[in-house]
């Protein structure tokens, strides 16, 4: 009896552009996906999958850079626009048509604010094409798999959420995986944001009570769920690090949604 | 003795236009103060915002029972106006119930509806109060909100109590108008069977049976006169207070951003510049667009360090601000202890532009002080505490954005003054020198890829 091996591939736009290949979408990994040792495992996921449905996809590679969001909204637009410029003339040379990213902050500022300097793409957050996915039963999570009886809540970006009005996708996405879904008391268009946006990542929070993202754990805890699922690179940190300033990282885990449908299709 | 009423009140409606007016005009030309931008475009869909959030008050419904309490205010006070209308008509012709034997089978029916209003009103306004001072709600309390000392706290007060003593006075003017009628004391009496009892006076008219016929016609004018001249001061009053979103209230969200909520607003300056640097072609040229959507008007500094470096819509915003703090209650910044509130945010450009106001009028139109938005009012460390989230925004039942003057006076602190905090200036240099936020070789940007075929 021979073990299956499944080998997943990461193809580069340049390798498909010498190729003479378009890829049906870029995977826009994001500085956190790319270098942050616990996203990385989201990207793969995510990789894995993309591999798994076969679907045609390709990513940028060493030529990706940073979006600009965090420059742009600490105020620092000149660093934004240069990041943006330098950005599109690169999707624009490999004439990219539809971007997925499993960063809403990437999903923002690629969707809204590259048009208005000449960067016109399809956006989708990873989100939303794992819905697409799940919708078209390309993906279908394993009866009997480990989430039955799994309480999740899920966390909402404010990139995602608020920003543009994405909150039913991820939830379409945990449903599919039959575990118990229980909500926070703010969510959706009142969520609390995990304290990581505008530049706060990068910089100790200002004197207060306490930081955001305990007031937003004990919120997530209250909830008894021992899963809380994210969809953003910073909320994923913030969410963790709570976890553990409440000493409950043995008994409470923070997925990203990629990871848990990864899991579920024994990725 | 009636002539000398009619002139009394003509004279005290001519002097509430004239303050009015007064008013407007320095309110309009401070909001002016502030930097040209579109807000005409797509206007069936700002009349739809408007119809929705202004007139239906769609946010205000998130909170189902504050929302409807809130209702009550409004609709008497559009509805009220109608019986304004007939008491203005009434003070200028000295005339009684002018509108009566014209509409005679529909005028009881209509003052039975303002009378309910009325009521209503009165009674909303004393849980208002109490929802203030007894049940204490976090939001409106001084103690927790700095923004709220002083001023604003009796202006919230003030406000309440008369519009108390108002709906009093409207309502013991009826029922001592009834009483005079029943008696057939003078033109009163010419009413009989043609206005009846009304709603809810009725069961005040038992107040008054025991005065004189003189004293109750005494009564009946002071209740007319307080009714009509406390609305006529209110309605200056309104000018000066956070109750001006009674009427700013509707353009305000007419005006509102129409663009995603994440979406920060491009500086076309900067494009020109980066363009230039990056040795592409240059599509802008930097200037920005007025109104007309012609005229290129000149470049100012980047970012905002005063009023005049805001937008003019963030301006009419501050006027509009009703200062319920719902923004507050939604920042996780505030939440959390921090010095951020964004309706402080919203308070400060008001008080900024009333101070810039009150030195027009002691020392002309061209008068400048040496104070600004920033620093004077707004410190960094209320700035740096935003984590954008937007809740603020959403938070807001007329469409503010506090988070727009945030984002502007961030800018001029790292574009003009370099005073970003020393980890968001790590945070740049990565990005400009590694392409990422972090210090990481960019050259390892790709290396994830290796592990995907590792096991889990
Ligand atoms: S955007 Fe800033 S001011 Fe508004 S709620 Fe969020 S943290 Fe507070
Ligand atoms: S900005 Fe909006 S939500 Fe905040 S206090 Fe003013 S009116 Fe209320």
């Amino acid at each position: 009896m021979t073990q299956e091996v499944k080998t997943y591939t990461v193809p580069t736009m340049a390798n498909m552009a010498a190729s003479g290949e378009e890829p049906e979408i870029l995977f826009w990994v994001g500085c956190a996906g790319s270098f942050d040792d616990r996203y990385k495992r989201v990207t793969i996921a995510f990789v894995r999958i993309l591999n798994h449905v076969g679907i045609k996809f390709a990513v940028l590679g060493p030529e990706e850079a940073c979006t600009g969001d965090p420059a742009r909204r600490a105020g620092n637009e000149f660093l934004f626009q240069m990041q943006a410029m330098s950005n599109i003339q690169v999707l624009n040379g490999y004439n990219v048509k539809k971007i997925v990213t499993a960063c809403p902050h990437c999903f923002n500022t690629l969707k809204n604010e590259y048009p208005e300097l000449g960067g016109n793409y399809e956006v989708i957050h990873h989100s939303q094409f794992l819905q697409g996915l799940i919708n078209e039963g390309r993906v279908r999570v394993k009866d009997g798999q480990s989430f039955k009886g799994r309480r999740i809540t899920f966390h909402d970006s404010c990139y995602l959420g608020r920003a543009n009005k994405v909150y039913e996708a991820p939830r379409d996405v945990l449903a599919a995986l039959d575990a118990d879904l229980v909500e926070m008391k703010r969510v959706r268009a009142n969520g609390l944001c995990c304290g990581a946006g505008g530049g706060q990542y990068f910089k100790e929070p200002e004197p207060g009570k306490k930081d955001v993202n305990v007031e937003r754990v004990e919120e997530a805890l209250g909830t008894g769920a021992d899963t809380i699922a994210v969809a953003c690179p910073f909320c994923m940190t913030m969410m963790s690090d709570g976890v553990k300033n409440k000493n409950r990282e043995d008994s409470v885990r923070v997925y990203d949604i990629s990871e848990l449908i990864a899991q579920g299709q024994g990725l | 003795m009636e002539i000398f009423q009619q002139i009394l009140f003509v004279a005290a409606l001519a002097a509430t236009a004239w303050f009015i007016t007064k008013r407007i005009q320095l309110i309009s030309r401070a909001i002016k103060l502030g930097r040209p931008e579109n807000r005409f475009d797509h206007p069936d869909e700002r009349l739809k915002t408007m119809l929705l959030v202004a007139f239906g008050q769609k946010k205000m419904f998130t909170n189902l029972l504050v929302g409807s309490m809130h209702f009550v205010i409004y609709a008497g006070f559009i509805i009220i106006n109608l019986e304004i209308l007939e008491i203005i008509l009434d003070g200028i012709l000295g005339t009684h119930r002018l509108f009566a034997p014209y509409i005679t089978p529909i005028y009881p029916i209509l003052i039975d509806v303002f009378e309910v209003l009325a009521f209503g009103v009165l009674a909303v306004c004393v849980v208002f109060l109490c929802r203030r001072f007894i049940a204490r709600v976090s939001r409106l309390q001084a103690e927790r909100h700095r923004e709220l000392r002083g001023w604003p706290i009796s202006d919230a007060t003030l406000i309440l109590t008369a519009e108390i003593f108002l709906m009093i006075a409207f309502l013991t003017w009826n029922a001592s108008d009834s009483v005079l009628r029943d008696r057939g004391v003078g033109h009163y009496g010419e009413l009989q069977g043609i206005v009846p009892d009304f709603l809810v006076s009725q069961y005040l008219k038992p107040l008054f049976l025991t005065f004189s016929d003189m004293a109750l016609v005494a009564y009946e004018r002071t209740a007319w006169w307080l009714h009509i001249l406390g609305i006529l001061a209110f309605a200056i009053y309104v000018t000066y207070s956070k109750h001006l979103h009674i009427a700013l209230g509707f353009p305000n969200v007419y005006f509102s951003d129409l663009q995603p909520k994440g979406e920060m607003q491009n500086m076309p300056e900067i494009t020109k510049e980066v363009q230039l640097a990056l040795g592409l072609p240059v599509t802008t040229d930097g200037s920005q667009v007025n109104d007309n959507g012609e005229q290129p008007v000149e470049v100012g500094r980047f970012g905002a360090k005063d009023v005049q470096d805001l937008k003019w819509i963030n301006l009419m915003n501050a006027y509009s601000c009703t200062e319920c703090g719902r923004c507050t209650a939604a920042c996780p910044a505030n939440i959390t202890g921090k010095k951020l509130s964004p309706r402080k945010i919203m308070m400060d450009t008001r008080d900024r532009l009333e101070e810039i106001q009150r030195g027009w009028q002691t020392h002309g139109n061209e008068y400048k002080d040496d104070k600004s938005l920033l620093n004077d009012y707004i410190t960094a460390e209320e700035l740096n505490a935003c984590t954008t989230c937007q809740a603020c925004i959403n938070a807001c039942p007329i469409n503010i954005n506090p988070l727009d003057i945030i984002l502007q006076l961030r800018r001029y602190r790292v574009m003009e003054e370099s005073q970003a905090p020393a980890s968001w200036n790590a945070m740049f240099s990565n990005i400009e020198n590694n392409m990422a936020p972090w210090k990481f070789s960019p050259s390892d940007r790709f290396n994830w890829a290796d592990q995907v075929n590792d096991a889990k």
